[in-house]
C-alpha cells in the first residue's frame, strides 16, 4: 500500500464569477522512500493538490476526492484533531517563500521548538538540544546564535534551511517541498536541493518535490508527474520520461530545456495556461498543441495506458510521433 | 480605513491607466497564482467559456453582492427622496406650534392622535414633519461638506504629490497640525471664532475633514507617479495639468470615493453634535442634532422627542456607512475575495 | 531604532510649534476685541480696559506676544482664566484626572470587548457570528453618541433606575480628592458604599465614550486578522499541526495586534472629541465639559489653554504609540 494515496482529487475555488476548478481529477501515489516530482507551469494546480492533502487551503476552496489516505488514515474524513496529529509530524511541508513563511514576530528558536513541542514528549532542555541539532543538520553555522534570531535577520537561503529544519523536526515519513528553491538565488538553489536529497537519503523519508523546473526534476526525482491546467497529463519514471515523453505538453517542456535545444533559438510553448474564462472545450492543451486536430478541440481525452505514461491525450507520442491510429 | 492605495478599476471611462484593457483578477491560492488571461489573442474563441464582465459591471456585481451595501443604498436613496419632497410629504409645517398639543405622545400611545403620528415636541410642533424637513438639512450638510473638503483636499494633495520638496513638506506639516486636534474640538473652536450657525459649522467640519483627503491623494499620487503609464504620458509631452487631472487623478479615485462616503456620514454626525451643543444650526431649524438639544430636558418625561431624531441620525449615518463599506470592497481589489 | 525615534521627534517639534501658533491665534482671530468679548455686556471703565490689555499683553506687538506665550507654556503658564481668575494651567490639571479616568475606563472597555469580537469575527469569516458582530460594530460606529447617552439614560436611569444620571459620585459621600481619580479616592476614603457609587456613576459614561472606539477596534482587529490569516507564516503554523487556538490566538494575533495598537493609540483623539459630548451630557466635571462651558461663557483664555493642552496630549500619545509600534514590530526594532 502506498504511503500517500490520493484518488480522483478535485479542488474548486469560489470566486466572484463562479467556481474555478484548480485541480481536476488528479491521482497521486507516493511510496515509502519515494521521490516524486510534480511538474507544471504556474496555474497548473500542482501546489493546490498538495495543500489539499495538508488541509491548508483557504476557506474558498472545496475539495472532493474518492480517497485521500496517508499511512492508513483517510485525511478527507478524519477528525481535525486526528489530522493535526499527523500534519507536521508524519507529513511536513516547506514552501516557496521562505522569508514570509516564518513568523516575523517570533524567533527562529521559538518556532522550531514549537514544532517539536506540538508532537513530541520532550522536556524544555531536550527541545533546545534537538533544535540546535536540527540547525546543524540543515547546515546552519552557529546554531545557538541563530536560534535567537528573528527571521528578518536571516537571508532567504537561511530561512529555507530553518523551514527544512522545522519540517524534519519530528522525522516525517513524507516531506512535501513546494517550489523550495524558486525564490532563492541560483547558487543557493543547488545547495538547498542537495540538502533535501541528502536528508531524504539519510532518513529514508519520501519526498514530493513541486517544481516548474525540468532541470531540477532530472537531478532529483525518481518519478515525475506532469500537470497541466489542473489535470495530470502524464506520469512516468524519470529516465523514461526524459527519453520518451508521451504527452505533447511534456515533450514541449523538455524541448524548452536549454540543454536539449537543437536550434539556435530556444523553443517555447506559445500561449498561456487557460484560466477561468477561456477553458477550451476539448483537450485543455489543444490551443497550444502542435499536433492538435478538430477531435482534440472538441473531445476531452481520456487517460492512456500505463505504458503510455497515463498520458491524457488522444494521440500519445512515441518517440515524438503522435499515434493517430492507436485510439 | 482605506489604507490600501492600490487603485481599483477606475470609474471614469476614458482613463488611460494601467487598468485599461485587461485587468486580470488574480486568485491567489497559496504560493501559486491561478492567473486568468484575456482570450483576445487566440484565433479560436473558447467555446462555452464564461465572459469576463466589463469594468463598471464588475464593480456593480461586487457592490450588489454585498447585501448591506444594497440596503444602505436603498435607505440612502429614500432619505434623498424624502429630503427632495419634504414639502409634499410633511403633514404639517415644521415650525408651526400647536399650542393645544404640547408634548403629545405618538399616535399609538395613550393620549396620541392620528393628527401627529410621532407626537409633538415641547412647543407643540409636529415631530414627523420636523424629522422629514430635517432630512433636507442632513443631506445638505453632507453634500456641501464633502464637496468642499474633497475638492480642496484633492487639489492640495495633488499639489503636494506633484511638487515634492519643500512645498510638499510644508503642506504635510500643516495637515499634521490640523490632525493633532480632535476633530470635534477643532470644529467647536472654529465655530466659536466664526459664530454659531449651520453654515459656519459646515465650514468648520469641512476644514477638519479635508486633511484626510490631502493625505490620501498625496499617497495615491506618489504611488502612481513612478508607473510606466505616467512616464509614457510624460514622454508623449503631456503638460503638468494634464498629467495631474487626466493621467493620474482617475487612477487615484477609488480611495477618494470611499473616503467621500465615509466623510459624508462623519459630516452629518459632527454637524448634529455641534447642533446638540448649541453651536450648529440654531432653533427653530428642524436639524436633528438641534432637535435633540431642545429635547434634552424631557429625556425622562417624553421619550419620543428624544428617540426619533436620534434614530433618524443613526439610520441615515448607518446607511451611508454600509454603502461606504460596499464601495470600498467593490473598489479595492486587494480586499476582494481571496 | 534610535534614528527612528529621532526622526519621529523631528516631526513632533514643528507640529508642536504649529499647534501653539494655532492656539495662540485663536484669541487673536476672534471677531472683535477679545477683552470686550470676554467681558460681555457688562461694559467696563477705560482704566479697567487698559489694565486688562496690559495684563493679557494685547498691547504688545504680535511677535512679542507669541514669544511671551510660548515661553509661558514651557514654564507651565497658560494665562489666567477670565471667569475664575485662576491660572488656566491649574484649572486644567484639576479637571484632567476626571477626563483621564473616564477615558481609561472607556478604552479598557473598548479593548476588552473589541479585540475578542474582531478575532471571533475573522475566524468565522462570513458565518453568522461574523455577520452579527460586524453589523453591531457598524451600528456602534455610526452612533451619534450624544443620542446614545440619552437613550441609555432613558433605559437604565429612567425605566430601570439602576444608574445615576450625572456626576462622578453620589452627594452622600464627601472626602478630599487626593489622586483626582474617583475610583482610587473613594477606596482610600474608607467610606462604605463610596466605591460602589463611583463605579455606578462611571458605567454609563464609560459605555457611551467607549462605543465608537469599541466599534473601530473590533473592525480593525477583524480586518488585520483577515489579512494576517492569509499570510504564509500562518500557513506554516497550520502545517505544523498546531491547534486553531494557537494558530489564531498566537501566530496570527501577535501580528494582527501591531496595526490594532496603532488604532487604539489613534482613538485618543476620538476619545477627547467624545469626552466633550459625554461629559456635557453626564455633567462629568472634566476637560470636555469645561471646554464647552468655556466657549459658552466666552472664557477664551481657558478655551485657548484647553485647546493647546488637548492637542499636546494627543500628540504625545501618538508619539508614544509610534515608539511602541517600533517596539512590538521586530522588523523596526533592530
Amino acid at each position: 500500500m502506498p504511503l500517500l494515496d490520493v484518488r480522483n482529487l478535485s479542488v474548486d475555488f469560489k470566486t466572484s464569477n463562479g467556481q474555478f476548478r484548480a485541480v481536476d481529477r488528479v491521482d497521486v501515489q507516493v511510496d515509502v522512500g519515494d521521490v516524486l516530482a510534480i511538474v507544471g507551469e504556474s496555474g497548473s494546480g500542482k501546489s493546490v493538490s498538495m495543500l489539499a492533502v495538508m488541509g491548508l487551503l483557504p476557506w474558498t476552496a472545496s475539495i472532493t476526492a474518492d480517497s485521500m489516505r496517508f499511512d492508513g488514515l483517510d485525511l478527507a474524513t478524519a477528525e481535525p484533531r486526528q489530522r493535526r496529529a499527523i500534519i507536521g509530524k508524519d507529513v511536513a511541508m516547506i514552501f516557496q517563500e521562505p522569508m514570509s513563511s516564518l513568523n516575523p514576530c517570533f524567533t527562529v528558536g521559538f518556532q522550531l521548538r514549537e514544532a517539536l513541542k506540538a508532537h513530541l514528549p520532550l522536556s524544555r532542555r531536550e527541545r533546545q538540544r534537538r533544535a540546535v541539532e536540527l540547525l546543524e543538520q540543515v547546515g546552519l553555522p552557529e546554531p545557538e546564535r541563530r536560534l535567537n534570531a528573528f527571521p528578518h535577520q536571516l537571508s532567504g537561503g537561511m530561512c529555507q534551511r530553518v523551514m527544512i529544519a522545522m519540517a524534519i523536526a519530528c522525522k516525517p515519513k513524507l516531506l512535501i517541498a513546494d517550489e523550495p528553491t524558486t525564490a532563492l538565488d541560483v547558487t543557493i538553489q543547488a545547495q538547498i536541493l542537495e540538502l533535501l536529497l541528502e536528508l531524504q537519503k539519510n532518513t529514508g523519508m519520501a519526498l514530493v518535490l513541486i517544481t516548474h523546473d525540468m532541470g531540477v526534476v532530472a537531478e532529483t526525482a525518481r518519478r515525475v508527474s506532469v500537470q497541466y491546467a489542473g489535470q495530470k497529463v502524464e506520469e512516468q519514471e524519470v529516465q523514461a520520461l526524459f527519453a520518451n515523453p508521451h504527452h505533447p505538453y511534456t515533450s514541449a517542456l523538455l524541448a524548452a530545456l536549454p540543454e536539449r535545444a537543437t536550434t539556435r533559438r530556444l523553443p517555447s510553448i506559445p500561449g498561456v495556461v487557460p484560466g477561468q474564462f477561456d477553458r477550451p472545450a476539448g483537450c485543455l492543451f489543444s490551443p497550444r498543441c502542435a499536433f492538435a486536430d478538430d477531435r482534440c478541440r472538441q473531445v476531452n481525452p481520456a487517460m492512456a495506458a500505463a505504458e503510455l505514461g497515463h498520458a491524457r491525450c488522444h494521440y500519445p507520442l512515441i518517440q515524438g510521433i503522435p499515434q493517430r491510429e492507436v485510439s | 480605513m482605506a489604507t490600501d492605495k492600490t487603485p481599483g478599476p477606475s470609474l471614469s471611462g476614458g482613463a488611460a491607466g494601467p487598468h485599461g484593457g485587461q485587468s486580470a483578477v488574480d486568485t491567489d491560492v497559496g504560493s501559486q497564482q491561478v492567473t486568468e488571461s484575456s482570450a483576445g489573442s487566440r484565433e479560436k474563441p473558447p467555446v462555452n467559456a464564461q465572459v469576463r464582465p466589463g469594468r463598471f459591471r464588475e464593480f456593480w456585481s461586487y457592490f450588489v453582492e454585498n447585501r448591506g451595501a444594497v440596503v444602505g443604498l436603498v435607505v440612502f436613496v429614500t432619505f434623498v427622496l424624502i429630503a427632495l419632497f419634504a414639502d409634499i410629504l410633511a403633514p404639517h409645517s415644521p415650525t408651526e406650534q400647536y399650542r393645544s398639543a404640547l408634548l403629545q405622545p405618538p399616535a399609538w400611545q395613550d393620549g396620541g392622535t392620528r393628527q401627529f403620528l410621532l407626537g409633538t415636541d415641547a412647543v407643540g410642533r409636529d415631530l414627523l414633519s420636523r424629522l422629514i424637513h430635517g432630512a433636507r438639512y442632513s443631506f445638505f450638510i453632507g453634500v456641501i461638506v464633502v464637496v468642499i473638503a474633497a475638492s480642496s483636499g484633492v487639489m492640495i494633495g495633488l499639489i503636494a504629490g506633484f511638487a515634492r520638496g519643500w512645498v510638499d513638506t510644508l503642506i504635510m506639516r500643516l495637515m499634521d497640525i490640523l490632525l493633532a486636534f480632535p476633530s470635534l474640538l477643532l470644529a467647536l473652536v472654529m465655530v466659536a471664532i466664526l459664530g454659531p450657525s449651520l453654515i459656519n459649522a459646515m465650514i468648520a467640519i469641512a476644514i477638519v475633514l479635508q486633511p484626510h483627503y490631502v493625505r490620501l491623494t498625496r499617497a495615491a499620487v506618489l504611488q502612481e507617479l513612478p508607473r510606466d503609464y505616467v512616464t509614457s504620458a510624460r514622454v508623449v509631452g503631456a503638460g503638468p495639468l494634464r498629467l495631474m487631472f487626466v493621467t493620474v487623478l482617475p487612477n487615484c479615485l477609488a480611495p477618494i470615493i470611499v473616503q467621500a462616503a465615509l466623510s459624508f456620514s462623519t459630516a452629518i454626525l459632527d454637524a448634529a453634535a455641534l447642533g446638540f451643543l448649541g453651536l450648529g444650526a440654531q432653533p427653530p431649524t428642524p436639524e436633528w442634532g438641534t432637535m435633540l438639544a431642545d429635547s434634552r430636558e424631557f429625556v425622562l418625561r417624553a421619550w419620543w422627542v428624544v428617540t426619533f431624531p436620534g434614530i433618524a441620525i443613526l439610520v441615515n449615518v448607518l446607511a451611508i456607512n454600509l454603502m461606504g463599506d460596499g464601495l470600498r470592497d467593490a473598489l479595492d481589489p486587494k480586499l476582494k475575495r481571496s | 531604532m534610535l534614528s527612528f525615534m529621532l526622526r519621529r521627534l523631528g516631526t513632533f517639534i514643528p507640529t508642536f510649534i504649529g499647534v501653539s501658533i494655532v492656539s495662540f491665534l485663536f484669541i487673536r482671530l476672534l471677531p472683535g476685541d477679545p477683552i470686550l468679548l470676554m467681558a460681555g455686556e457688562r461694559g467696563m471703565s477705560d482704566e479697567r480696559y487698559a489694565q486688562l490689555m496690559t495684563q493679557f499683553g494685547f498691547d504688545k506687538p504680535l511677535l512679542t506676544q507669541y514669544w511671551d506665550y510660548i515661553t509661558g507654556i514651557l514654564r507651565g503658564d497658560l494665562g489666567i482664566s477670565f471667569k475664575t481668575k485662576r491660572p488656566v494651567w491649574d484649572e486644567f490639571f484639576a479637571l484632567f484626572p476626571a477626563t483621564l479616568e473616564l477615558s481609561l475606563c472607556a478604552i479598557v472597555f473598548a479593548v476588552l470587548l473589541g479585540i475578542p469580537s474582531g478575532i471571533i469575527a475573522a475566524v468565522n469569516r462570513g458565518k453568522w457570528p461574523d455577520q452579527m458582530l460586524m453589523s453591531t460594530a457598524l451600528v456602534g460606529y455610526s452612533m451619534p453618541i450624544f443620542w446614545w447617552a440619552l437613550l441609555l439614560i432613558i433605559l437604565f436611569s429612567g425605566l430601570l433606575g439602576w444608574t445615576p444620571v450625572s456626576g462622578r459620585i453620589s452627594l452622600m459621600y464627601f472626602f478630599p480628592t487626593e489622586s483626582g481619580f474617583m475610583l482610587i479616592d473613594s477606596l482610600r476614603s474608607g467610606q462604605s458604599g463610596a466605591f460602589a457609587s463611583a463605579v455606578q456613576h462611571l458605567i454609563l459614561p464609560t459605555i457611551v465614550l467607549g462605543t465608537i472606539p469599541l466599534a473601530v477596534i473590533a473592525r480593525q482587529t477583524r480586518s488585520a486578522m483577515l489579512e494576517v490569516l492569509s499570510e504564509d507564516y500562518v500557513r506554516t503554523a497550520r502545517a505544523k499541526g498546531l491547534s486553531p487556538l494557537r494558530v489564531n490566538g498566537l501566530h496570527a494575533l501577535r501580528n494582527a495586534l501591531i496595526p490594532v495598537i496603532t488604532v487604539i493609540g489613534l482613538s485618543v483623539g476620538t476619545l477627547m472629541a467624545g469626552a466633550i459630548l459625554t461629559e456635557t451630557i453626564f455633567s462629568w466635571p472634566g476637560i470636555g465639559k469645561w471646554m464647552v462651558e468655556g466657549i459658552g461663557s466666552r472664557d477664551y483664555t481657558a478655551v485657548q489653554g484647553g485647546l493647546l493642552m488637548i492637542a499636546v496630549i494627543v500628540m504625545v500619545v501618538n508619539l508614544v504609540v509610534d515608539v511602541l509600534y517600533g517596539l512590538i514590530n521586530p522588523k523596526i526594532r533592530r
